[in-house]
């Protein structure tokens, strides 16, 4: 454990382990503009979705006779089962009686519902390179290469890089609107780039996160930072850190526990961290809260009394 | 394929996924019509640790201790979306997805580290359902039904899944008027002394223990397609409660039987050797429906408002 976490656990694992801090960092800041713009369930829906695309990929391309675990092939799958759930979506959400959030649940359901048969179907075929397919619902770092890896660190440092040239504009877009609307900005085309981000940086942790678990790195580490702080500049950059160290953390974790898939062990470190800030925070953890609804409490008691005595 | 062995690989499955689809629809109908479908995909994913604790705890799968567990850990998980919500000032979505992957997570750890996993549960489990556990091997025929010691060995699953079902049905019929009024106006509710607290308790604890009978049948990240798309379905095809709830449970067990139809028996009529997902077929078969529901209702509302146009 201690080896895993002071990258002392051999050259793949410390570059898989970088990677991963490397998707944290990018769930961090990407989280936390997601999580001011009120789209958390977004960040759900689109990494569910891209399951079946990922799924059909791979069994086309291993039926083709093409290596069918190019992150090419897979990840324009998957690009392109996100768009149509996302179009589905749209639409679901404009027919009459159907609410959004039950809009919202049957998309879910639909693409994991397809993901989970189509891979049930590549299971049996005689097609090599699907062994631990399934580890993409839970995520698995166990086998990934340098190369991944680095892939995974490109990805995340991409992200970081849009996300800080545009700092302004997507500021703009999560607080108001309206006056982004006004000053000129193209808000759609922001919209999507938020949401294009989502999907490569899902695509990018499948493997680590897993499909299921994705969300938590998009709306932890920003509900944890917003506890903290009030600045939307410092909440980017300890949303950052905090992810980079959940999944740093969490990789040691399951590097060191025989069996433990990597998705979970991020995901529980990340909500000891949040929980830590829940209770601790000053002035919005639960314990000065209940210190300053305590002093109020007293004050008025102590103004009463102190009225009582001065009265004739 | 003999009767004998549909009785022994098919029955038991074949229960499993229609009484299940019938036990969440049941409660699903009224999470849809508070808008909080995906509530029901909280507690889905919420009841797997309080599963694994309380086999960890009682070392066996009884009902009982399984479905205390289930339904403790469901009311945390909900008390916890509201507390995070209030106090870290984060909007429902992003609450219940931070609880989720956290509690879910936790089961998966609780599994993998306490070596529940080799017995009866596994995280496979968790993510696809297990239909395949429900079979009656020493059924040879008809007469098995009225055979002391064949029906001995009739899956436990089965009864389980059937007992929740009965329940469901009757405490939906029982508090009809409680569930409908508190659902459609909570205030209402509470000025007719139709005390909302109450009902909205039973339907939660109704909610989770329908989410451990779907459990077996799909495992707990395909439950909200249960919970969700036939109730959905039914609000497009009536306007009335009263009819809303059996058509959705009517639609339930149909998508069950077409969809495990699809899975088990059709590759094995044409000789194909695949082994399909039930669960995932199931929730695919009752995702489709309601695609096919929503479109036509889009195409209804679309030529009544042409029509309208044209009129007026």
């Amino acid at each position: 454990m201690l080896d895993a976490l002071v990258f002392q656990a051999g050259y793949t694992a410390s570059v898989v382990s970088l990677g991963v801090i490397g998707l944290g960092c990018a769930g961090g800041i990407l989280g936390t503009f997601i999580l001011l713009r009120g789209r958390a369930l977004a960040a759900d829906a689109v990494a569910h979705a891209s399951l079946p695309g990922f799924a059909i990929a791979f069994l086309v391309a291993a039926l083709l006779g093409m290596q069918g675990k190019s992150l090419l092939v897979l990840g324009t799958g998957a690009v392109v089962a996100t768009v149509i759930a996302l179009a589905t979506l749209q639409r679901l959400e404009a027919t009459p009686h159907l609410r959004p959030d039950a809009a919202i649940g049957v998309v879910l359901a639909a693409s994991y519902a397809l993901g989970i048969v189509v891979l049930s179907i590549v299971q049996t075929l005689p097609v090599g390179g699907q062994a631990g397919l399934t580890s993409y619902l839970l995520g698995s770092t166990a086998g990934m290469l340098a190369r991944e890896a680095w892939t995974n660190l490109g990805v995340a440092s991409a992200i970081a890089v849009v996300v800080l040239v545009l700092y302004k504009e997507f500021a703009a877009l999560t607080f108001d609107i309206r006056h982004a609307r006004l000053i000129g900005l193209p808000v759609a085309l922001l919209d999507g780039l938020l949401l294009a981000m989502l999907l490569v940086l899902a695509i990018a942790a499948l493997q680590s996160v897993g499909a299921i678990l994705f969300v938590a790195l998009i709306v932890i580490p920003a509900a944890a930072a917003r506890l903290w702080v009030t600045r939307l500049s410092s909440m980017v950059l300890l949303a950052a850190v905090i992810g980079a160290v959940g999944c740093h953390v969490g990789v040691a974790l399951s590097a060191t526990v025989a069996r433990l898939p990597t998705g979970p062990a991020i995901v529980l470190t990340l909500a000891t961290i949040f929980a830590l800030s829940l209770l601790l925070a000053p002035r919005r953890g639960l314990i000065a809260r209940m210190g300053a609804a305590r002093r109020s409490a007293a004050g008025l008691r102590a103004a009463l009394a102190a009225g009582q005595r001065t009265r004739p | 394929m003999t009767l004998a062995e549909f009785l022994q690989l098919d029955l038991g499955p074949l229960l499993l996924v229609v009484l299940a689809g019938v036990a969440c629809a049941l409660p699903g109908n009224f999470l849809l019509l508070k808008r909080a479908s995906l509530v029901g995909d909280t507690i889905a994913h919420a009841v797997l640790p309080g599963i694994v604790v309380a086999f960890i705890l009682t070392g066996t799968t009884a009902p009982a201790p399984i479905m205390i567990g289930a339904v403790v850990a469901a009311l945390c998980a909900t008390l916890l979306v509201n507390l995070i919500a209030h106090t870290a000032r984060l909007e429902q979505g992003a609450s219940m997805a931070l609880v989720f992957t956290s509690f879910f997570s936790l089961g998966v750890v609780l599994l993998e580290v306490s070596g529940a996993r080799a017995v009866h549960i596994d995280t496979e489990h968790a993510l696809m359902g297990a239909v395949e556990n429900a079979l009656w091997l020493s059924a040879t025929g008809l007469t098995s039904f009225v055979d002391g010691a064949a029906l001995a060995s009739f899956p436990t699953s089965v009864l389980r899944v059937a007992a929740v079902a009965m329940l469901a049905a009757v405490i939906v019929s029982l508090l009809f008027k409680e569930l409908k009024v508190t659902a459609f106006d909570p205030a209402f509710a509470s000025v007719a002394g139709l005390r909302p607290h109450l009902a909205d308790g039973v339907l939660l604890v109704l909610a989770a223990v329908a989410a451990v009978a779907a459990f077996d049948a799909v495992g707990a990240i395909l439950t909200i397609a249960l919970f969700v798309c036939p109730p959905a379905t039914a609000r497009l095809l009536t306007d009335r409660l009263e009819r809303q709830v059996p058509i959705s449970a009517a639609i339930a067990a149909t998508t069950g039987v077409v969809g495990y139809a699809m899975a088990a028996l059709l590759p094995r009529l044409f000789g194909f050797d695949l082994a399909v997902n039930a669960g995932g077929m199931v929730a695919l078969v009752s995702s489709i429906f309601l695609l096919i529901v929503a479109w036509k209702a889009r195409r209804r509302a679309a030529s009544a408002g042409r029509l309208a146009k044209r009129d007026g």
